[in-house]
């Protein structure tokens, strides 16, 4: 049962850790490297709060060992935002459409919207409701969340286009 | 929640798979996407001293469709079996049951082979391939052998699969031409089915012509009802026929309560998920 060494990338940086295989990947990333934006919220893969970004699947950080995890690419909320601090259209669009309250939810939340939008760039609303599915929010209701995923989309899109 | 210690295996072939599994004995357990033995490990009711994990074995992922025969590798996870086109297209019925299981992030990890290897008897997968007819593959150390799946299910988390077996491959024929459908009533994302029902069907000149019925999370293992088939071949599909279809299943079926509902509750919903499936798999034949 010895530790075992761990590389991952996690927000475009490079780490290395000693690791217990049965770390739970959301405590290493809370723990073990204080990015504390994914949240532990029910700890039984039903929340969403813990959602990370993984080699392009959203994934519940706690349904997930460290082990497992070791070799992949992995992105919080902590590395959406542009390096100068300039919000990530989703987290500005959560700001102008009131797309949280208590914020609990909100990392996963825009984590998960984010792998939904690179998959599915302009989605109806029904699409960004059945996307979101795995995340749940006690405050909103919802409505103000599919309003700024379905906000932030042309955005995305835009600035996508842009860059090319 | 923290779970028990073990050591972390990943073997690169399902032959070094298979070894690991044959000389660590009953102290391992082999891993795919880990989103039923996870939670398990972490309620401590499951503590395996060694865990075997297939991702990195090569070529256990993926999906073959050729000449409407369907092969898909054991570690193609949830997400996958929806957005692949070809499969969608030999057979949809596949794809319509995915969209049904978990969330966006268990469908991202879940794969079908540890849906059908565990016997939960409240997954999804191993019905719909009881419908489908199809047939696994597991490796051992003495080799690959072939198990139908309609033979593969003894009771809950009790299977054909020897303890020292790897599921490698699923295969099963494409139903082009053929209506299908899969109805699940659940509680909300997430949830096991209180009921589901998975239904193929050919109507020839306004008769069934064939069928084959398949029920979820109504007994301790999968129920392929025969009898619900033969209740509907050779009919119009007119409600004399799918009330002896539902009675026919209805008499294969072992529901028990639990906070799904009591167990006639389940009765009746296994009814009306095998209506709609019928119904819909006729608009489709």
């Amino acid at each position: 049962m010895s530790k075992m060494h761990v590389k991952l990338t996690v927000n475009g940086k490079a780490v290395e850790a000693l690791a217990e295989p049965r770390t739970l990947l959301i405590h290493f990333l809370r723990e073990e490297l204080g990015i504390t934006g994914p949240h532990i919220g029910c700890e039984s893969s039903h929340c969403g709060a813990c959602t990370v970004d993984m080699g392009g699947r959203s994934v519940k950080a706690c349904t997930m060992f460290v082990a497992q995890a070791n070799g992949a690419e992995i992105t919080t909320v902590e590395g959406l935002a542009a390096a100068d601090g300039t919000l990530h259209p989703l987290q500005e669009a959560f700001r102008e459409h009131h797309g949280l309250q208590c914020g609990y939810c909100t990392p996963g939340m825009i984590t998960r919207a984010y792998r939904l939008l690179q998959e599915n760039p302009s989605p109806t609303e029904a699409e960004v409701r059945f996307g979101l599915a795995g995340n749940l929010c006690r405050c909103t209701g919802y409505q103000n969340i599919v309003k700024a995923v379905l906000a932030a989309a042309p955005v995305m899109q835009a600035q996508k286009e842009a860059a090319e | 929640m923290i779970p028990g210690s073990f050591d972390y295996h990943r073997p690169a072939t399902v032959q070094e798979a298979a070894r690991l599994v044959a000389s660590l004995g009953e102290d391992a357990r082999v891993v795919a996407g880990g989103h039923s033995l996870i939670p398990m490990m972490k309620l401590r009711m499951a503590a395996p001293a060694h865990l075997i994990d297939l991702q990195g074995v090569e070529g256990l992922a993926g999906i073959a469709v050729s000449g409407g025969e369907v092969r898909i590798g054991a570690m193609t996870t949830q997400h996958m079996l929806i957005e692949d086109a070809a499969l969608a297209q030999a057979a949809p019925l596949v794809r319509e049951a995915a969209l049904q299981i978990a969330d966006p992030q268990v469908r991202y990890m879940g794969t079908i082979g540890g849906n059908l290897a565990n016997g939960d008897p409240g997954n999804d997968m191993p019905g719909l391939m009881q419908c489908l007819d199809a047939a696994f593959t597991l490796v051992g150390p003495e080799g690959a052998r072939q198990v139908r799946a309609r033979e593969f299910y003894f009771g809950a988390y009790d299977t054909a699969r020897a303890e020292d077996e790897i599921l490698s491959e699923i295969a099963f024929s494409g139903h082009a031409g053929a209506g299908y459908a899969y109805e699940k009533q659940k509680r909300k994302i997430g949830d096991y089915a209180t009921a589901a029902a998975a239904v193929l069907l050919r109507m020839e000149g306004g008769r069934c012509a064939a069928a084959s019925v398949a029920m979820t999370n109504l007994a301790d293992r999968p129920i392929f009802s025969q009898a619900a088939a033969d209740a509907l071949v050779g009919s119009p599909l007119d409600a004399a026929a799918l009330d002896a279809a539902v009675a026919a299943m209805q008499g294969d079926i072992a529901p028990g309560a639990d906070t799904r509902g009591p167990v006639e509750f389940k009765r009746h919903v296994a009814g009306v998920m095998l209506r709609r499936a019928v119904a819909r798999a006729a608009s489709r034949a």
